[in-house]
């Protein structure tokens, strides 16, 4: 019996010698428990040295793995040959960042937008630590639960075509972030959020394709996200405009 | 980042994860005259720290306290442990889990607004904290998020140490490649915190992420200090078959089973019962994981287990704590079983075996963090401050990277005050011969080995010769391979020969630091003729106080190394025989 | 006002092509949402125009009703009439993203936000048509 193969199209760049990227076929032994990072590193360990692309846990929660398969933003240690037979499968780096090399990208970009939005617990005093936790019941945990599980992977901001055509967009992943800080009852920080989130590339750039929470791989909503903080903004801004003491907190 | 001649710091940390964030953090806040930095090989966030997902001891309740905290990780220690360091560890937890709590993380809590606490193995109460199934994530967010606040820590993000800088004696900083161009640069410092991790890639079925190399193990091993209590390699007893990817022993504390293929929770049978269908704390499936690792081989030796494609394994059940438990306490677990086996732990039951899990030997450092080289310092995973022994109790890790990690900082950063500012020239002078020797070495060479076999013939030997049960002869052949797969590393040939992000030359940096690393723990482990803790030999199946209640510390000479022994501190728990 | 991002050398900077939109069903249909706006707006003209005409006395306001019942303003209505509909279905399905709604402790599922919404929609409408169509 011979073996079972499949055929990735990985997307290689290399700077200093390539001027745009190009396409180059690997052929892979085919296993039914393989992710397309196992190919990837199949074709490191034992065709081609060269290839670059980043990993490291292999269970879904580091984020480094983020690319494009068959043109679908998707961590590659949780996407399966199986769902692809039978191939081949395009493999780039995620679309609409720099690429650095093959398929590693450059995320400066978004590195700068998280402190920006000051993903931090922000309070006017802070408790002591010797006076214990600040209490915070399950609900409350909750309302803010979901926009803490974003694991930084981009694979929203791949799917985004706001931030394909405007790379300032501060953009899903941060926004869904600093909402989350927002959200948070041991937090005060929203007056000073609000101005990087209402500007011009904040959440108003935001169109509402959607797509973000289609492929973001933790259920984080970040379009949800977006949206909320355009509701909360504007009703702030309707009641400073009608209110002698302005919106609220 | 600094212009060409501005890599001068007053402290830097190696590695983001979350021993390293908290010792920036805490060198922060203890001056604010000083330059920190923080120098990684992955974004902070990538750090391994990032899978954890069990939870965090400390104690909380009033039902607890400092006693029984420090009595549990000291038996677990297997009297290993240094009892003073214990002592300060279980005295300054609750504080540092709090900090964490003040810094955003989400811990899970109980209806009044309390943090949640939960069992864990070999603990006598619930101290456990958790954020649900994804502590570690959670943590090692809250204080990377929590970090960008301190504009004086100055990040190097994707940026791989190879060697400690020395002058006279000192640290005084680190040669570093920047991956996204290529070029070698000296980061001078004048202390240096190394909180690289643990290095379970040095196995072939490990939890570890593909960073965990010991690197920063081996650097400073590399430097003359010890690397103390190697031999003691943790296997947790529930990974996927596979993958080895881990299931968190929470499912357990949760309530979750172990079953052989009869059905039976075979644990019983190895002094762990009675059965009980709530879990007992430090009984059945709550016994400590040296315990069930061993019990798992024993009962494949008996015909009891499952044979796969994987190796054998047996059944953690968790159908009976229902689909409503299962997603508010272990969602991750649930995620990670559908996605990787294919199964739903609503409904079936998860395939699981014993898996190389956690170091717990480490850069030998003392109760601050101090090495024996003047200037650097240690903490997490990559340290051994000697709260682990030869056993770690599960959710103690977490805590420790807190305890440690800021305690580290701390001392580095008075260290930092006190020392006059270095010269840099002398020190690029260093780092251009840091440069040649890569060239050298990898770049011009023109080897005909691979990376990947090496690697897999290393990976090899250590599960023969170091895996769960251990005896003289197959440890002295590992010890040979790791000889030999030393002198074919110095015909490695790359085929990658450019600057930016070379990943190969990545590879065959972590290959080199994990056969240092692999070397230590076998000829540790052939040198300790005893069984303590994860430490099991065959052929010296008794724990021997008279001559072995001390930690290995091993140090490198050029025919492999050196093994000496440090005695270990006892305080106010004398040595009894450990039994659950 | 934005700045433009600055490229640094070495880097590959990809460009979104013009008809990124057709590459999934989302985007497209995203597209046509936005498209529906324009549809919209021209309806709305048209109706503005209907009611100038009204003051200016019942034979210009019936000549007007006469021009818009030739064939191409039908089809043009059908069409706003459709792209209307979509903009509404799809807005609607977006206040359960929008729109937390806590009953006490507990969160309202974002399903029966959408459906009270769809259902607030439906009783306006039929009381609007009774009010028209009553005379
Ligand atoms: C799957 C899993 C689950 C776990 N669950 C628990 C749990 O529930 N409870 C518990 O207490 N413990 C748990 N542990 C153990 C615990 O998570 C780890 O011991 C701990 O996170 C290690 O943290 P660290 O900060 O020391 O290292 P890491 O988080 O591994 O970080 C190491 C850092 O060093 C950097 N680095 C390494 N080498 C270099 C180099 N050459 N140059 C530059 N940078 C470098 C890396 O980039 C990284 O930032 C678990 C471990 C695993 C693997
Ligand atoms: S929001 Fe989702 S897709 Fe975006 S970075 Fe976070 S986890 Fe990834
Ligand atoms: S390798 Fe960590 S998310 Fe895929």
């Amino acid at each position: 019996m011979t073996e079972e193969t499949m055929t990735l199209e990985v997307t290689r760049y290399r700077p200093g010698h390539d001027r745009e990227p190009r396409t180059e076929s690997f052929t892979v032994p085919y296993r039914k428990d393989w992710v397309v990072l196992d190919a990837l590193n199949h074709i490191k360990d034992r065709i081609d040295g060269t290839l670059s692309y980043r990993w490291s846990c292999r269970m879904g929660v580091c984020g480094s793995c983020g690319m494009m398969v068959n043109g679908v933003p998707k961590l590659t240690c949780a996407a399966f040959l199986r769902d692809y037979r039978p191939g081949p499968i395009r493999v780039g780096p995620l679309a609409n960042f720099p690429v650095i090399r093959d398929l590693v990208i450059a995320l400066d970009d978004f590195m700068e937008k998280l402190r920006r939005v000051k993903p931090w617990i922000i309070r006017a005093v802070e408790k002591p630590v010797a006076d214990g936790e600040y209490l915070q019941t399950p609900a409350q945990l909750d309302a803010y639960k979901q926009f803490s599980m974003c694991i930084n992977c981009m694979l929203c901001y791949a799917a985004c075509p706001v931030y394909g055509l405007e790379p300032a967009f501060v953009g899903p992943a941060a926004i869904a972030l600093a909402y989350r800080y927002n959200l948070d009852s041991r937090d005060e920080g929203y007056r000073l959020r609000e101005p990087v989130l209402s500007e011009a590339v904040g959440v108003w750039e935001c169109t509402f394709v959607g797509e973000c929470s289609v492929v973001c791989p933790k259920g984080v909503d970040p379009a949800a996200a977006i949206q909320r903080s355009k509701l909360a903004g504007a009703t702030d801004w309707l009641l400073s405009m009608i209110m002698p003491w302005g919106g609220r907190r | 980042m600094p212009g060409d001649d501005g890599y001068q710091h007053d402290l830097l940390v190696i590695g983001g994860g979350g021993a390293g964030l908290r010792a920036a953090i805490a060198a922060a806040e203890e001056s604010n005259r000083l330059s920190i930095a923080v120098l990684s090989k992955v974004y902070p966030m990538r750090s391994h720290t990032v899978s954890a997902e069990g939870g965090t001891a400390a104690v909380m309740r009033e039902n607890d306290s400092l006693d029984t905290h420090a009595k549990d990780t000291i038996f677990g220690s297997d009297f290993l442990a240094d009892q003073d360091v214990v002592e300060v560890f279980v005295k300054e937890a609750p504080g540092e889990v709090i900090r964490l709590e003040h810094w955003g993380c989400p811990w899970s809590r109980d209806p009044d607004g309390r943090v949640s606490v939960r069992p864990f193995g070999g603990m006598t109460v619930n101290r456990t904290l958790y954020a649900a199934d994804k502590t570690g994530f959670h943590m090692l967010h809250a204080l990377f998020q929590t970090s960008l606040k301190y504009e004086r820590i100055t990040r190097y993000d994707e940026w791989f140490a190879t060697s400690l800088l020395l002058e006279d004696g000192k640290v005084c900083g680190v040669t570093a490649l920047n991956l996204h161009d290529g070029q070698m640069r000296p980061i001078v410092a004048k202390a240096v915190i190394m909180c690289t991790g643990g290095a379970g890639r040095i196995f072939p079925f490990t939890t570890n992420a593909a960073i965990k190399t010991g690197d920063g193990m081996a650097l400073a091993y590399r430097a003359g200090v010890a690397l103390k209590d190697m031999e003691f390699v943790q296997y947790h007893p529930t990974g996927l078959p596979g993958t080895g990817i881990l299931i968190t022993e929470a499912a357990r504390g949760e309530g979750g089973h172990l079953k052989n293929k009869d059905g039976y929770r075979y644990l019983q049978d190895y002094g762990l019962g009675p059965p009980t269908d709530t879990p007992v704390h430090r009984k059945m499936e709550l016994g400590p994981r040296d315990i069930l690792s061993r019990c798992h081989i024993q009962e494949h030796q008996k015909g009891r287990t499952f044979d796969g494609p994987d190796g054998h394994y047996v059944h953690l059940d968790l159908r009976h704590l229902g689909e409503k438990l299962i997603d508010k306490n272990l969602p991750f677990v649930r995620e990670l079983a559908r996605n990787y086996v294919g199964i739903d732990p609503v409904h079936e039951p998860i395939p699981v075996r014993p898996v190389v899990h956690y170091m717990m030997g480490g850069i030998s450092t003392d109760i601050t963090g101090k090495t024996s080289l003047d200037g650097l310092y240690a903490a997490g995973e990559a340290a051994c401050v000697s709260i682990n022994g030869a056993n770690r109790l599960g959710s103690n890790s977490l805590t420790e990277l807190l305890v440690f990690g800021a305690r580290a900082g701390r001392a580095a950063a008075r260290h930092a005050l006190e020392r006059p500012t270095l010269r840099s020239n002398p020190l690029a002078q260093l780092a251009s011969d840091e440069r040649r020797r890569l060239d050298q070495r990898f770049l011009r060479a023109d080897g005909r080995e691979k990376i990947a076999d090496i690697r897999e013939e290393m990976q090899k030997a250590m599960e023969s010769g170091c895996g769960i049960y251990r005896d003289r002869a197959t440890m002295e052949g590992t010890c040979q391979t790791l000889r030999k797969l030393r002198e074919r590393f110095a015909h490695i040939s790359l085929a990658d020969k450019d600057a930016i992000f070379n990943t190969e030359l990545i590879a065959a940096l972590e290959l080199e630091c994990t056969l240092d690393v692999a070397e230590t723990v076998a000829r540790s482990a052939l040198a300790r003729e005893e069984s303590r803790g994860s430490h099991t030999r065959t052929d010296f199946p008794k724990r021997d106080d008279a001559r072995f209640l001390k930690h290995s510390l091993a140090y490198r000479t050029p025919d492999g190394p050196r093994i000496e022994y440090l005695p270990a501190t006892i305080t106010r728990w004398p040595p009894e025989e450990r039994k659950y | 006002m934005t700045v433009p991002r600055v490229e640094r050398p070495g880097l590959y900077y990809p460009k979104l092509p013009a008809t990124w939109w057709l590459r999934n069903a989302n985007y497209f249909r995203f597209m046509l949402r936005e498209l529906s706006s324009v549809f919209i707006a021209l309806f709305l003209v048209v109706f503005l125009i209907q009611l100038h005409r009204l003051p200016q006395g019942p034979g210009a306001y019936a000549a007007y009703l006469e021009t818009l019942r030739a064939p191409g303003w039908i089809i043009f209505h059908v069409l706003a009439l459709a792209f209307a509909l979509y903009h509404s279905v799809t807005w609607f399905n977006l206040t359960g993203v929008v729109q937390v709604v806590h009953l006490g402790e507990r969160q309202v599922p974002p399903r029966l936000v959408v459906g009270a919404s769809f259902a607030l929609w439906a009783v306006v409408s039929v009381v609007l048509l009774w009010f028209l169509l009553r005379g």
